[in-house]
């Protein structure tokens, strides 16, 4: 039996290989000056997919939000082994922080209907947060597992997975349909088929209108995935950037917090203090 | 990361450049495929972006999967153990990663599961995997065995094997030498008989066999017990089972991490490939073939691999004040390397080319499709290719064992230890002149080419697309010296004499021909003309000097081994 799967793809500013220019005098990344690539985690996620993929067979959906040129990237997917990929792009999602982004995509993974397994990088490089994966999932009422760095079991409705907890592993299982977020530990990422990427080389993404429903590089706006503009883009972003501000961080010791109200509240306190947030 | 394919300005100057339309045309039969898979070309152009497109994701696996795990590939090695030998641990990710990249069915047909890609682009990426890690060439190059049975096969036997050595599940070996059987292929002993099933078996032991391993090996064998030398021997299929038992495996100076088995066979059921008795004087003769032009590639891509090592290290070590690139003899040693590298792949690449035409040529006349011209195209690519490739072998192999003799000398001291690349690819190169047949074997092969006057019809050829005057000049002067050489040495009319100079003859036509292809190139841009020049000027006094010594030398040379031996 098969698997219905459904990575969770961004393209990011290659921040390992970051030039003179890379950010701009507002404190924001100047896009233009750095390669773009797909994060690295995510290529981990849509490894692990490929992998189930390959040992109990399924279909792979990617789904990316970002500009039309991500395309490029989206086809790659294709040429690594995925079956379809989505470019969620609309002027109306630029802009979007992890609450619009979660938003989006959840709307999109909607539209999708039925799937077994959403797979995500952990966190992306450009902006660290790892929160899109988590925030997707509560909004779709799914569980989650978060640090996945391999999976252990897949059988009977159930998966099993060892995840990332600090000094050491986690073993969980949980029942499908689940998110799983997975770190660079899981595996690496395999090469293009280069029959795939010669096939593939002059496929164009286009609207759902114009093809058959499993047109492999599809582009989906605002519209079709029935998502409330509101929401969306700059206008649903609950985050606000006011200043930017270099920090650099001293201290190399590190704190376990509880998790209490107590104690989050004190953790707060101090990170305000030490500028790190504010 | 590196990307060995858009970090190597050479190689794409050469894709950018050099005409490859007749090649690609005939290997792609005038695109007849291109309905029928979704990754066949349209066209010339087409074509072109796929070569590239697949050379790109090849150069990201080298820089990012297989340059990285040499050292420990090297270090590890291939391992006998129980009987089974046991690839190193980065030798195994590799071929994973080349399989899933559809990689390992590089020349073989779309129908049976390969990429359908012409020998020019092959030779190339075997360069590349080498760079990466040499020994691992041993693996990626052994293609040509697909290529042999693809040639040479039944179509039963095509669609049984071929799609499996594409997809990457079967690695291939060539069993040819024996013991007593080296350089001197027609001795080969190990028996081929029919038993009462009317199915043919092996029994004898095979030495020297990189990756015996395989699950798939073409063994030499003689099949007519009644017929002495090359016209007893036939080529066997045999897939691996348990008659055959590896009985150790070479402990070598380098390419640690292709295993070199001893295989013994034990009543091992086998099939026929092609005919009886056309074994080595054909079959083998066209896959040893193959096997030169990779050898050579593969000593280009060690090269090019040491001479980055010694660039980076000579710009970024100081000493009295200075970074030693800044002195002569340490910059000359650079600039010998680097034009010497460009030189050995101009000459590879070109030489492939002329494979390629051959061997269109060769499958359209099989369907009986070439006309009275075409048919003499062929018989000239087949005079071209019979002396290039082993001239190709000679000049690449050697020149590797130069460039990374003076990569560690561009070291010093740390160059002579583990801690630098150096050392491991100067043990690597080491190999390249030896196996598949020794240079003075491939002298041997190249050297009718030479005095028969073939190599001096390609360059009247190669001379009408020079455009520079001094460059045309400075290549006269060498054909003079070299035709003068040739009337010497036939004069003498003494195969032994004719033989001692050969080396030397045949190395003064490569010369000749490299020197031509580089220059025909100096129209496209400056840096190759500067190559062009430095590498004639070489020339020049190279000739020059082997003039002398054979223009002075007399029969009595070859009573020298009497009097001093």
């Amino acid at each position: 039996m098969g698997f219905n799967m459904i990575v969770l793809m961004k393209q990011v500013p290659d921040t390992s290989n970051v030039q003179e220019g890379a950010m701009k005098s507002d404190g924001t990344v100047n896009r233009d000056a750095l390669p773009a690539i797909i994060n690295p985690e995510d290529l981990c996620a849509l490894e692990e997919a490929l992998k189930i993929k390959e040992t109990h067979g399924g279909h792979i959906t990617v789904i990316s939000m970002g500009p039309l040129k991500a395309e490029q990237a989206l086809k790659f997917t294709l040429c690594l082994g995925a079956d379809k990929a989505i470019l969620l792009s609309d002027r109306r999602f630029a802009a979007s922080d992890t609450l619009a982004t979660s938003y989006t995509l959840s709307k999109a993974i909607e539209k999708i209907g039925a799937y077994d397994i959403i797979f995500c990088g952990r966190q992306a490089i450009d902006g660290d947060t790892a929160q899109v994966g988590p925030q997707v999932a509560e909004k779709l009422g799914l569980n989650q597992l978060t640090y996945v760095f391999e999976i252990v079991d897949l059988s009977k409705g159930h998966i099993t997975v060892k995840r990332e907890i600090s000094n050491g592993y986690e073993r969980a299982k949980a029942p499908l349909p689940i998110l799983l977020t997975i770190t660079s530990a899981a595996n690496i990422p395999r090469p293009p088929s280069v029959k795939k990427a010669m096939a593939f080389k002059k496929l164009s993404a286009k609207e759902p209108s114009l093809v058959e429903a499993d047109f492999p590089l599809q582009l989906w706006d605002a519209e079709f995935i029935s998502a409330d503009p509101t929401r969306c883009g700059l206008k649903g972003s609950a985050t606000k950037v006011k200043k930017v501000e270099s920090v650099v961080l001293k201290t190399r010791e590190k704190k376990e917090i509880e998790p209490t109200l107590s104690s989050i509240s004190s953790l707060m306190k101090e990170l305000i203090h030490d500028h790190i947030i504010g | 990361m590196a990307n060995f394919f858009k970090d190597n300005e050479d190689i794409n100057f050469l894709l950018d450049n050099i005409e490859l339309s007749e090649i690609i045309k005939l290997k792609e039969k005038n695109f007849s495929e291109k309905d029928e898979y979704p990754y066949a070309p349209q066209d010339v152009d087409e074509a072109m972006e796929n070569y590239k497109l697949a050379l790109d994701v090849l150069g990201d696996i080298c820089g990012t999967i297989i340059a990285p795990r040499a050292k420990e590939v090297d270090e590890q090695g291939a391992r006998f153990i129980d009987g089974e030998v046991k690839y190193a641990d980065g030798t195994k990710e590799a071929l994973k990663r080349l399989a899933q990249a559809d990689l390992m069915g590089f020349t073989i047909p779309r129908r049976y599961g390969g990429i359908n890609f012409p020998k020019t682009i092959y030779s190339i990426a075997i360069e590349m995997v080498s760079r990466a890690d040499a020994s691992l060439m041993t693996l990626f190059g052994l293609q040509e065995i697909a290529d042999t049975i693809y040639r040479f096969g039944s179509e039963e036997q095509r669609k049984r094997y071929l799609p499996l050595f594409c997809s990457g599940e079967y690695s291939g070996a060539m069993a040819l030498t024996e013991p007593d059987a080296g350089s001197d292929l027609p001795a080969v002993s190990v028996k081929a008989t029919i038993g009462d099933d009317g199915k043919w078996y092996l029994n004898g032991v095979k030495r020297f066999i990189t990756n015996g391993c395989g699950d798939v090996i073409l063994v030499l064998a003689r099949s007519e017990p009644n017929l002495k030398g090359a016209r007893g021997l036939s080529l066997f299929i045999y897939k691996r089972d348990d008659t055959m038992k590896i009985r150790r495996i070479e402990d070598k100076l380098g390419i640690h991490g292709s295993p070199t088995c001893e295989l013994m066979f034990n009543n091992s059921p086998c099939e026929l490939l092609g005919q009886r008795k056309l074994g080595l004087i054909k079959y083998t003769f066209s896959l040893m073939n193959g096997a030169r032009l990779g050898v050579a590639a593969q000593a280009v891509g060690i090269a090019e691999a040491a001479f980055r090592e010694a660039y980076s290290y000579a710009k970024s070590r100081e000493q009295f004040g200075n970074a030693i690139i800044n002195f002569p003899q340490v910059y000359e040693m650079l600039l010998d390397m680097k034009t010497d590298i460009e030189a050995a792949r101009r000459l590879v690449f070109f030489t492939s080319n002329i494979v390629d035409l051959k061997e269109g040529l060769e499958e359209l006349d099989s369907e009986n499709l070439l006309d009275k011209s075409l048919k003499k195209d062929l018989k000239k690519y087949t005079r071209y290719a019979g002396f290039l490739t082993p001239m190709s072998k000679i000049f690449a192999t050697e020149m590797a064992n130069k460039v990374c003799y003076d990569a560690i000398q561009i070291h010093g001291g740390v160059g002579y230890t583990k801690d630098f690349e150096v050392e491991r690819l100067s043990r690597d190169a080491r190999v390249t002149n030896i196996y598949e047949g020794t240079t003075q074997i491939q002298v041997n092969a190249a050297i009718g080419g030479v005095i028969t006057g073939v190599l001096f019809d390609l360059c009247e050829e190669l001379k009408e697309e020079i455009e520079f005057h001094d460059l045309k000049e400075g290549i006269y002067d060498l054909k003079e010296n070299l035709r003068a050489c040739i009337d010497y040495v036939k004069q003498m009319d003494n195969s032994e004499f004719q033989q001692f100079h050969a080396r030397r003859l045949v190395e003064m036509g490569s010369f000749i021909v490299i020197s031509c292809l580089l220059s025909k190139d100096a129209k496209y841009s400056e840096k190759k003309g500067h190559i062009a020049r430095y590498f004639l000027n070489k020339a020049i006094c190279k000739t020059a000097d082997y003039k002398k010594q054979i223009l002075s030398s007399t029969h009595l040379v070859i009573n020298l081994k009497d009097n001093i031996l």
